[in-house]
């Protein structure tokens, strides 16, 4: 009874000394990405937007809310930063860019987190109305959900240690190559690269503390996602830059809605042309210079 | 500590203790000697730099930390109720005389216990997740689980009251419900209340992967700070130092609970044992 | 990927698990074992260092404990063979083994303590030492009291070993996982399965207990 008092009081002074003696404000992140200074682009709201043919948006029009799946756990993509209740990143810019043209304003966007096994039966279920979480389109998805786009074609590539000589996939032969167990990413090297050895985590940054810790030779996953490590861990980390396969990224939506389909792909296309997605991509992932806008593939 | 394990040896002798105290001596520099490597190496590693460990001095870093810890004991304490619910059902469906009753209840029962309690999350979180959230993905994944392990307990603790209570139950005229609620229950949830307890210590540290699930829960905010700072490792040592503690108050609070049950296992037991299970 | 694939992968997923929870087993019965014998033995140091260590490591989450495990060793130049699945499979293994050892030596200590004085006093009367009072006479019967709680420990284990799944392990969970990544239409068949190869595991290891128990088990 004693002891236990004295522990419940123990832990409360430890309670009280960790909220109490807090420095205000947010720590630093170690160099954030160049679009951290920019300013956020903003989005013309297409107010006369009629898809009254898609049931989606028919449903999400009526909610006045519309359901959109994202990572949080992908810097520069999809990504939550700590105490922050806002995803931010270019899939997010990319749903605010498509979700303007279908007359939906940024605050009427509900965000709900989708990890890579549950993008198919989010929507499936239907209670999400597009997933816009580096999802790449491929045929085995498409039987089960339909994609617009693709917005954005990443490539798959390797982060090393600065001073790696690791110039490309083919330098794989007996080194430790890391990623998350199941993505496709994991699964190209498993098929294509046997000589690699894979490590396979749930999560990105396990492979990344393994990276620092020499326990693997490289990481690797579709360029922005690396892109966004390198910038984070600038001086120690590097993107090879030889992208060996093509990922072309869509948003997700649920199957069988045509109409919904060619309003986010008529949007993505604006989008395209009129800017926008440049504005989004140099904000969330930084030059845009010498990167193409894929051609939106209407199948 | 209880008399067998002091009769196993013989109370030690002058030189015994002086063996002890050399002992003793010799474990602590080797104990010391372990800790000092392993700081050496984490520091030769920076992972002890002070830019790994500086977030944790900023009262949002800290805040969310205590978010964390917040959601996982409402996910442990919301599945805990439910799970002693699910128990108690169950128990009872197992021990139901009749077959069309006791069969599927024990089928339902033992697919629940048998397959681990992560993939019961998953699926719950595949099947439902989008309509009833990743809250109560976890909350349902962790009462079925834990809800058909205890049922197996609080069922052992019925069988385990004397034949004598429920016949002298009968006999005063209780009906089958009454003898149930008043007699055996009761008496059987005070029997098994350390086993409860243990496992819902277990409850507790299982809620651990809701973060597999997107729930925000203490390991998740763990994650995620580690991914914003680059410092997977000192985050997960403050996430660990947060979970024993809080498991250690709930270990605590079950051996004050079965000191005080045994002190009064004498007494009367009516609505108190009832009582006592809402407590846990 | 058709079903034969599918079969393929869950199949070296099931052996992946039978692998993982064989040596942690192993492990986890003979570093319980000794955790117990520390717990009541002369030594104060040991007993309380086996107390510390299970008061930690039995609250901390298995997760957690992989954790430390899988990320913590390989900062102390700890690492196991060439290959990383090898590493990985020791790091899990380890982490398991140190994990239910825990709950090995609590069971096993709470059979020590329903061995009736007599059998320990006698023990000594005859001379034997602790050492030998303990494997002799003591633990031999601890054991066979404590099969059917030892049962629910090792099924736990069982169970357990789906957290490696996050831990560079290939066994049923990531199996399943892979199998859901590429048939995203199958969700709730892949489920299933898994559940079933769990459950057809756990019934087998359950059959073997009611086995030893009927064999073994001293009523008292």
């Amino acid at each position: 009874m004693k002891k236990l008092r004295l522990s419940i009081a123990s832990v409360a002074i430890g309670l009280l000394a960790l909220s109490g003696c807090g420095q205000g404000g947010t720590p630093d992140a170690p160099a954030e990405g160049d679009g951290a200074q920019a300013e956020a682009p903003e989005y013309t709201v297409n107010d006369s937007a009629d898809f009254k043919d898609s049931k989606t948006w028919k449903a999400a029009k009526d909610a006045g809310e519309l359901k959109v799946g994202v990572k949080y756990d992908q810097p520069g993509l999809g990504n939550v930063k700590a105490g922050s209740e806002q995803p931010e990143g270019f899939d997010i810019e990319i749903a605010k860019m498509v979700a303007a043209q279908l007359g939906f304003s940024p605050d009427q966007i509900k965000y709900t987190e989708t990890v890579s096994a549950n993008r198919e039966p989010f929507l499936q279920q239907g209670n999400i109305d597009m997933v816009v979480a580096t999802y790449t389109i491929n045929d085995e998805r498409k039987k089960v959900v339909d994609f617009a786009g693709p917005y954005y074609v990443a490539g798959q590539d390797l982060l090393v240690a600065a001073d790696s000589d690791i110039a490309g996939p083919d330098d794989l032969a007996g080194k430790k190559v890391c990623s998350v167990d199941g993505s496709t990413p994991a699964q190209n090297i498993e098929e294509k690269y046997k000589k690699a050895e894979l490590v396979a985590y749930d999560t990105y940054s396990k492979c990344v503390t393994d990276l620092q810790s020499g326990s693997v030779d490289a990481v690797t996953t579709d360029d922005a996602i690396l892109r966004g490590y390198a910038k984070q861990y600038e001086g120690e980390f590097k993107v090879v830059g030889q992208p060996f396969t093509e990922e072309p990224y869509g948003v997700g939506l649920p199957k069988g809605d045509d109409a919904m389909r060619e309003a986010v792909n008529d949007a993505l296309q604006k989008g395209m042309d009129d800017g926008d997605w440049k504005k989004a991509f140099e904000y969330s992932l930084g030059s845009a210079d010498d990167v193409e806008m894929p051609k939106i593939d209407r199948y | 500590m209880s008399a067998p394990t002091q009769v196993l040896f013989d109370e030690p002798g002058p030189k015994a203790r002086r063996n002890n105290i050399i002992l003793s001596i010799v474990s602590a520099v080797v104990l010391a000697g372990l800790i000092a490597f392993v700081i050496w190496k984490f520091a030769d590693a920076g992972q002890l730099d002070s830019a790994k460990w500086y977030p944790f001095s900023f009262s949002q870093i800290q805040l969310v930390l205590l978010k964390g810890m917040g959601a996982t004991l409402k996910v442990a304490v919301v599945a805990s109720v439910l799970a002693l619910v699910v128990g108690v059902v169950f128990a009872l469906l197992r021990l139901s005389s009749k077959k069309v009753i006791s069969v599927p209840g024990t089928i339902v029962l033992e697919f629940f216990r048998g397959v681990p309690v992560l993939l019961l999350i998953f699926a719950m979180f595949l099947i439902f997740g989008n309509t009833i959230g990743a809250f109560w993905s976890v909350v349902i994944g962790l009462t079925l689980y834990n809800g058909m392990v205890l049922a197996e307990i609080i069922r052992a603790g019925i069988l385990a009251v004397p034949k004598g209570q429920r016949e002298a139950a009968m006999a005063i005229g209780l009906r089958p419900g009454q003898v149930m609620s008043l007699v055996l229950m009761p008496q059987a949830l005070r029997a098994m209340m350390p086993t409860i307890i243990a496992q819902i210590v277990v409850l507790l540290k299982d809620s651990a992967l809701g973060f597999i699930v997107t729930y925000q829960d203490l390991l998740y905010q763990v994650n995620l700070i580690g991914r914003e700072y680059n410092n997977l490792l000192p985050t997960f040592l403050v996430g660990a130092v947060l979970f024993i503690i809080i498991n250690m108050i709930v270990a605590g609070i079950a051996r004050w609970l079965e000191k005080r049950l045994q002190r009064k296992s004498t007494a009367p037991v009516g609505a108190e044992g009832l009582s006592a299970q809402t407590a846990a | 990927m058709d079903f034969l694939q599918l079969l393929e992968m869950f199949f070296s997923g099931i052996w992946g698990t039978i692998k993982l929870f064989t040596v942690a087993l192993i492990g986890a019965l003979v570093l319980g074992t000794i955790l117990a014998g520390m717990r009541v033995s002369p030594t104060p140091v040991l007993r309380i260092a086996a107390s510390t260590y299970i008061n930690v490591v039995r609250n901390t989450p298995l997760t957690l404990v992989m954790f430390f495990c899988a990320f913590g060793l390989p900062f102390l130049d700890i690492r196991f063979g060439a290959t990383s699945s090898f590493n990985s499979f020791i790091y899990a293994t380890l982490a398991l083994t140190a994990y239910t050892a825990c709950f090995v030596a609590e069971t096993l200590k709470s059979g020590i303590s329903t061995i009736p004085v007599g059998q320990a006093e006698a023990a000594r009367a005859v001379g034997l030492t602790f050492g030998q009072t303990l494997s002799q006479v003591i633990l031999p019967q601890a054991f066979r009291t404590v099969i059917p709680p030892l049962g629910s420990v090792i099924i736990a284990l069982l169970k357990n070993t789906s957290i490696a799944s996050a831990f560079n392990n290939r066994e049923l969970i990531s199996a399943m996982r892979n199998a859901i990544e590429v048939r995203g239409d199958l969700v709730i068949p892949l489920l299933f399965g898994t559940a079933l190869a769990y459950l057809i595991l756990a019934l087998i290891l359950g059959r073997v207990f009611d086995y030893l128990e009927r064999k073994l088990v001293i009523l008292r």
